[in-house]
């Protein structure tokens, strides 16, 4: 049989991208607490708290610095639950994967469907912390807008990301490796919390090999009123994880389920 | 049940031996290396119901799961509604229907919304699709509960609304795994008299089911299963007019089993003996009764059936 190695893309993704819009209408409330309330909550507390003693980064208010790390690191989060814990509920416990695949899909485009979703979900909680950050008068211009399509791009890399770690967990106390291991590490070296020029060189270095510092760079600059610079490198580094990991983690899925 | 068409008109592939909705030839399945299904050859035909019989771990599972374009096959050649599988497995899919061994309703829809988001999936909009999904609603008896969730169903509604699930397509040709395991009674024939109707609308079924009685009342043809092979493949009169006699005695407890070792070869019957019990099969019934009247022994006197094939194949120890 001649299978070939790289996912197939198809619009047929859509269905499965659908499914769980469906869902997520009926329980949106508590979602939308959690994927905006919690962000807002760490910004105010944060901001006002620690605003206070670190006073301005450079001429930033330290509470506009912060916004600008805190709607990126929401979207790596809010990405990388939904691709583990809810995509795992959905593949392992529910079996709604099983049911899609009696239905005339493939592997490929339900875990397609379940990337793209889980990078709507970051487009919808960068959104709303966006609107709130813009209330509290920390966006510059409307040059803020256009952080949204990289969340987007961002929210597809992290999701990928968090397949491969779906497509390799027995449990879901697998997750908690993957948070330990790589995601807060990547939170806390990314200048999100604090500028990286902090740091010794060999830790930026290390960071830079991680998506998160690239969304950082390309984000802060346009919600301060700034344009970034390396835009197209940047961008490149957060696409190619979201390639590599959504082509890795379909041959892991297809491997773990279709035997 | 309601009179709804539930099917289209179906599309038969052609060969030389006449037609057939799925074919398998010399279909080869290994796990670790072990062989799951060994070089099997199936053939099933327009209109009928097909069965696929045998003890767990036989491989009925995996040859479906393989029919169906889930598993890939480390050999042979599968044809399922004319498409090469695994190679056309989805478009095959948009016009067959699978009742799954476990169900696998979305627990996060109410039982209308799950046939409505299943229909979408087969690209099914607007009018057309709430139309089917009222045919099917009304098919699965569930009119009441159309905007529960599923976990408020009980097994025999969750299976039915499995069922109505499949038929969203119309397809040619439905498989179910194990359709009526775990069900009561009632359940078990509301679903048989489903698949009957089905059927009489021409719909193809293959299943498979280690109830003896379901396979001998639904099925037109079937294969038995054992350790990855088809051990035999027929009808299930021809099945049992060829494996076994037609009379079967069944004896049990220790005077019998006494009786019975004490029988010389001359015993017009053949013995089959399972702990304290015994089967004695025979072409005449008469010199054996007679014996057992004579030493005062109780039995029960009954038709050889499907499961006495099955056993008499399959052999009777404990399969897990």
């Amino acid at each position: 049989m001649m299978t070939s190695l790289m996912p197939q893309l198809s619009l047929r993704f859509i269905p499965v991208w659908r499914r769980n819009l469906l869902v997520w209408r009926k329980i949106m409330v508590p979602s939308v607490l959690g994927n905006f309330g919690e962000p807002v909550l760490y910004l105010l507390a944060f901001g006002y708290g620690f605003g206070q003693l670190v006073g301005d980064l450079g001429d930033l208010p330290y509470m506009v610095f912060l916004a600008s790390g805190i709607i990126c690191s929401s979207a790596m989060y809010t990405a990388s639950f939904e691709g583990m814990y809810s995509a795992y509920t959905r593949m392992s416990e529910q079996k709604t994967w099983d049911g899609l695949l009696g239905a005339p899909l493939n592997l490929d485009d339900i875990v397609l469907g379940e990337i793209m979703w889980a990078a709507t979900k970051a487009l919808m909680s960068a959104t709303a912390i966006l609107v709130v950050a813009a209330l509290l008068g920390l966006v510059s211009d409307l040059r803020a807008l256009l952080a949204l399509p990289v969340i987007l791009l961002a929210g597809f890399a992290f999701a990928a990301c968090a397949m491969i770690v779906t497509a390799l967990s027995r449990s879901y106390d697998f997750f908690l490796y993957y948070f330990t291991l790589a995601i807060t590490p990547m939170l806390l070296l990314s200048g999100v919390f604090f500028p990286l020029d902090q740091l010794p060189d060999v830790i930026v270095i290390l960071a830079h090999l991680l998506p998160l510092v690239h969304v950082v760079e390309v984000i802060r600059p346009l919600m301060i009123g700034e344009w970034p610079v390396n835009v197209l490198l940047h961008l490149s580094v957060v696409a190619a994880y979201g390639l590599v990991a959504l082509s890795l983690s379909t041959w892991l899925l297809r491997r773990r389920l279709m035997c | 049940m309601d009179t709804v068409a539930l099917t289209d008109d179906f599309t038969t592939a052609q060969t030389a031996d006449g037609p057939h909705i799925a074919r398998a030839c010399r279909l080869l399945k290994r796990y670790d290396g072990q062989t799951v299904v060994d070089h099997i050859d199936l053939e099933v035909r327009p209109g009928e119901c097909f069965g696929l019989l045998g003890p767990n771990g036989a491989g009925k599972t995996t040859t479906l799961r393989m029919m169906l374009g889930l598993t890939p096959p480390d050999g042979g050649t599968l044809h399922v509604l004319g498409e090469p599988i695994p190679a056309r497995a989805r478009e095959a899919r948009v016009r067959l229907g699978i009742v799954p061994q476990f169900d696998n309703l979305d627990p996060d829809f109410t039982v209308r919304e799950n046939l409505t988001t299943y229909a979408g999936y087969f690209g099914l909009k607007g009018d057309a699709r709430r139309r089917r999904v009222d045919e099917l609603i009304a098919f699965a008896n569930l009119g009441q509960r159309e905007n529960m969730g599923i976990d408020s169903l009980s097994g025999g509604m969750k299976r039915r609304l499995t069922l109505a699930r499949a038929l969203i397509n119309r397809p040619e040709l439905v498989v179910l795994d194990e359709p009526t395991t775990g069900l009561d009674p009632q359940a078990r024939h509301h679903i048989w008299q489903c698949l009957r109707g089905l059927k009489q609308q021409g719909t193809t079924l293959i299943l498979t089911t280690h109830y003896m009685e379901e396979a001998e009342r639904l099925c037109d043809r079937l294969a038995i299963m054992d350790r990855g092979r088809i051990v035999a493949q027929d009808s299930p009169n021809a099945l049992i007019a060829e494996h076994i006699d037609p009379h079967v005695l069944e004896i049990n407890g220790n005077a019998a089993m006494r009786w019975l070792d004490g029988q010389t070869d001359d015993l017009p019957a053949r013995a089959h003996r399972v702990g304290d019990m015994a089967l004695l099969y025979c072409r005449e019934a008469a010199p054996v009764l007679e014996r057992l009247e004579r030493a005062g022994l109780r039995y029960l006197h009954r038709p050889a059936n499907l499961e006495d094939v099955f056993m008499k194949l399959t052999g009777h120890e404990l399969r897990d």
